[in-house]
């Protein structure tokens, strides 16, 4: 593997080829803000908050970083007005739907954003796909996954597989950043299959 | 039907094919497209059938049923050859008398030719017919002389004959020369040169590459590649053999939704026919070049005519787009080069084999070539699908081809591109249409969908409604487009309904920032683009609706109220008695009044008003004027 040298935030970065923006700035000490980002995962770009900017043949383009290759003297700001702005935007729009979330309010210090700024809708998942691509990527049972699309996209444990795999693993209970998943896990034990929890119990 | 082997048995079959049909053989063609079929086409073909038997003229006469002719407002339609005569919104009362006259006398049946709405001047062939007349059909010209379920009908008139030339006389890389010279862009929306994207597919180091056929055509009111699908199903397929030779693929793809049956049904026959006769499968025509097609049905998803999510629902998982910056024409299907292109792009293909890259560039402007095919509908006297130069304006597409806003109206606007698109307003109206400039326009071409708004269309609602349609088809995976368009629909409905706050426009502008830097993909960056173009044009609808809780067009429900101008009032008791919410009170000789308690504003009033008295009107942004009195109320009438 050959190694690349390109610039984020003014500092030179060393970087191999086939690396992110994200995993070069993350060698280099440079932090740049996920949600949907797990090391152990594909790279899912749903999340949209590592947006950067990258100068591209003499043009700024916003790309995220979790995804976007790393190239030979790329030059990458990790934070600017624009960039700002996006995840300002982005933490408020999920912020109505998990206003207590801890991950969300520490960044939405770090960029000013208001949790207030549109009508609370506390469904309180933010859709980052954390449990769901776990489960199947490194656990393989995809236990959990996405019903509906859209507006109307929400995730459910399938009971089949929920009732055999979930009480000995529950290893995605602690990357969610909210308290939905485990809330949802105990609504399908309840509904699905609650004589496991009364064993438990 | 044996295999044809070579070019030369092709030819050899086509001339014997020929040999066998007397052109001047009386021949029904009646459209079988979808839009017709729901209009009775298949009752009227059956019709045909048992009138000719009837008669005994199964010998002399031929029907059949074609492909779509694109004039579906007046469908079914049928053209009678040799005489080229064109029938409109014929059923199957007039068969009789159309086989006795026409057929047998050889008269015309004046009552079932084309007749202007306007001057009433009436048109016999179906190129005297302004619809047609101002068009130039190249791919859409031949559906109403095929039909699709007939490879025979597609050799007769000169199918295959581009594959045969590509296998037998050019390369592979002239192929693509020629492609490129035609400066032919994709099709279904952006624009890309379909000649780079192959070189693109072409170069890239692998040896296992897809062409695939785009046809999850679902912009709203948008159907030109069902047309063309249903109605000429082997001239897409004889594209994409010609495109899998010059790129280097054996596998292609034909992705077409499973909403469009008759679609799949013939594109399902063509390419069993196809195999039969050696024109796809092993050693094609004897050239050593393979080549088969798959068909796949998509589930009903917009989405999938993403690019990266149709590919991703091919390899069989949930259509989502992928997140990735590195072209599909390099890593697209299973990681393998993936050339994606449109219906009507596979369609162009074998005409710019045919007759040369010279022939395609002579039609539409300088960054624009070829002809394209348009869904006109909304408020237009001759909906259809029109297939028009590049480069032709607006206002010729509206008023020549389409006859114009009915109902005397006046043109407003013209919605083009689908939810991805924008937009145009009148004063536009003398725009060039291309690529580049309907973009700049602040639309796109998108597939082709092209939406008439009159004056009784509300820009907002438009908006609110692509927004609406958005909300269920974005795939919901980035956070900009699933949680962006919710909101911008919030604001939107809200705008609409008088809800509207100031800073609104603001928000929605922030809002449409965000979707259209950081979204995935093409439908998520696109999305805003509904609200930018008419917030471009037609801000001061927005702001009537938010300041002033008015709506212009006098559409948006709750803002505007029907009101009985008691001047005018006849007491005729029309509207009283046809209003279902019982909301009018009056009598044979008193002044009706609306109780707007009661009023659910569905404009039966308005319609059944009589225009001489045309005492019911909308108004909007001003209270109702209080009732008048009781005791003025009655009306009295001189006796006669």
């Amino acid at each position: 593997m050959s190694e690349i040298l390109l610039q984020i935030d003014g500092k030179e970065v060393r970087a191999r080829e086939g690396m992110t923006i994200l995993e070069a700035a993350q060698g280099a000490g440079i932090s740049i803000p996920t949600l949907c980002h797990h090391e152990k995962l594909e790279p899912y770009g749903a999340c949209r908050i590592c947006t950067v900017e990258v100068e591209v043949r003499g043009g700024t383009r916003l790309v995220v970083s979790c995804i976007y290759p790393v190239e030979k003297n790329l030059i990458v700001r990790t934070r600017s007005e624009k960039v700002d702005r996006i995840r300002k935007m982005i933490l408020e729009l999920l912020l109505a739907h998990a206003p207590d979330s801890f991950v969300l309010h520490d960044l939405a210090e770090e960029y000013g954003a208001d949790k207030n700024r549109f009508e609370k809708e506390a469904s309180f998942c933010i859709h980052c796909g954390l449990c769901v691509r776990y489960c199947a990527e490194v656990k393989k049972k995809n236990a959990v996954g996405f019903v509906d699309r859209g507006t109307r996209r929400e995730i459910n444990f399938i009971p089949e597989i929920a009732s055999k795999e979930c009480n000995i693993c529950k290893e995605c209970f602690p990357l969610c950043p909210t308290s939905y998943l485990q809330a949802t896990f105990v609504l399908t034990e309840a509904l699905a299959f609650p004589s496991s929890s009364s064993e438990i119990l | 039907m044996a295999r044809l082997n070579s070019p030369e048995e092709l030819e050899k079959f086509r001339q014997e094919l020929l040999s066998k049909r007397d052109p001047n053989t009386p021949c029904i063609s009646v459209c079988a497209g979808a839009g017709c079929v729901a209009s009775g086409a298949n009752e009227v073909i059956a019709a045909f059938k048992a009138e000719i038997e009837k008669q005994g003229l199964q010998a002399d006469v031929d029907t059949k049923g074609t492909g779509c002719p694109g004039f579906c407002e007046r469908g079914p339609v049928v053209v009678i050859y040799p005489e080229e005569i064109c029938y409109l919104q014929v059923k199957p009362e007039d068969v009789t008398e159309i086989v006795s006259q026409t057929i047998k006398e050889k008269k015309v049946v004046d009552r079932l030719v084309y007749a202007d709405t306007t001057t009433g001047e009436k048109a016999t062939h179906e190129s005297d017919i302004p619809f047609y007349k101002n068009q130039e059909r190249n791919l859409l010209g031949s559906n109403i002389k095929i039909d699709p379920k007939s490879i025979d009908d597609y050799l007769a008139i000169g199918g295959y004959s581009a594959l045969a030339k590509v296998l037998s006389r050019m390369s592979g890389e002239e192929v693509l020369g020629e492609v490129k010279k035609s400066n032919l862009r994709g099709r279904g929306g952006g624009g890309f040169p379909t000649g780079r994207k192959w070189e693109e597919s072409r170069n890239a180091p692998d040896e296992i590459k897809y062409v695939i056929v785009n046809a999850d055509e679902g912009d709203p009111g948008a159907f030109m590649d069902r047309a063309l699908l249903e109605g000429n199903p082997h001239s897409i397929l004889e594209g994409l053999i010609i495109g899998g030779y010059a790129v280097g693929a054996h596998e292609g793809f034909i992705y077409v939704r499973q909403e469009y049956p008759l679609a799949v049904e013939n594109v399902t026959i063509a390419i069993k026919q196809a195999e039969a006769y050696g024109l796809l499968g092993k050693n094609i025509l004897g050239s050593g070049f393979d080549f088969t097609v798959k068909v796949h049905q998509g589930a009903g998803a917009f989405v999938c005519g993403e690019s990266s999510a149709l590919m991703t629902a091919l390899e069989g998982k949930a259509g989502e787009p992928r997140p990735k910056y590195i072209h599909t024409a390099v890593k697209g299907v299973w990681d393998h080069p993936s050339v994606l292109n449109n219906v009507e792009t596979w369609a162009n293909v074998p005409l710019i084999i045919n007759k040369g890259a010279d022939w395609f560039t002579q039609f539409g402007t300088e960054r624009s070539k070829g002809t394209k095919i348009f869904s006109l509908v909304g408020k237009i006297n001759n909906t259809g699908l029109v297939e028009v130069p590049m480069g032709i304006t607006l206002k010729d597409i509206i008023y020549k081809i389409g006859g114009g806003i009915p109902g005397g109206k006046r043109f407003k606007a013209v919605q083009t591109g689908g939810p991805s698109g924008g937009c145009i307003p009148e004063k536009l109206s003398d725009l060039e249409v291309g690529y580049d400039e309907l973009t700049k326009a602040g639309s796109m071409m998108g597939s082709g969908g092209m939406i008439v708004l009159d004056e009784d269309t509300c820009m907002v609602d438009v908006a609110r409604y692509f927004l609406d349609f958005l909300t269920d088809e974005s795939c919901g995976k980035c956070v900009p487009c699933r949680e962006g368009i919710r909101q911008m629909l919030k604001i939107l409905t809200n705008i609409t309904k008088g809800k509207g706050e100031t800073g609104d426009i603001e928000l929605l502008e922030e809002l449409a920032e965000v979707a259209k830097e950081a979204a995935l993909c093409a439908l998520g960056k696109s999305a805003p683009n509904p609200i930018l173009s008419t917030l471009k044009y037609f801000r001061d609808e927005y702001e009537a609706h938010i300041k002033e809780k008015r709506c212009p067009a006098l559409s948006c429900k709750e803002l505007i109220a029907y009101h009985i101008d008691p001047e005018k009032c006849k007491a005729c008791m029309i509207c009283l008695r046809k209003c279902p919410a019982s909301a009018i009170t009056g009598g044979k000789n008193k002044i009706h009044i609306i109780d707007q308690e009661k009023c659910t504003k569905c404009g039966t009033c308005l319609e059944a008003c009589p225009p001489r008295f045309g005492a019911v009107h909308k108004i909007s942004g001003e209270p109702v004027p209080a009732p008048i009195p009781e005791d003025a109320r009655t009306i009295i009438r001189k006796s006669r």
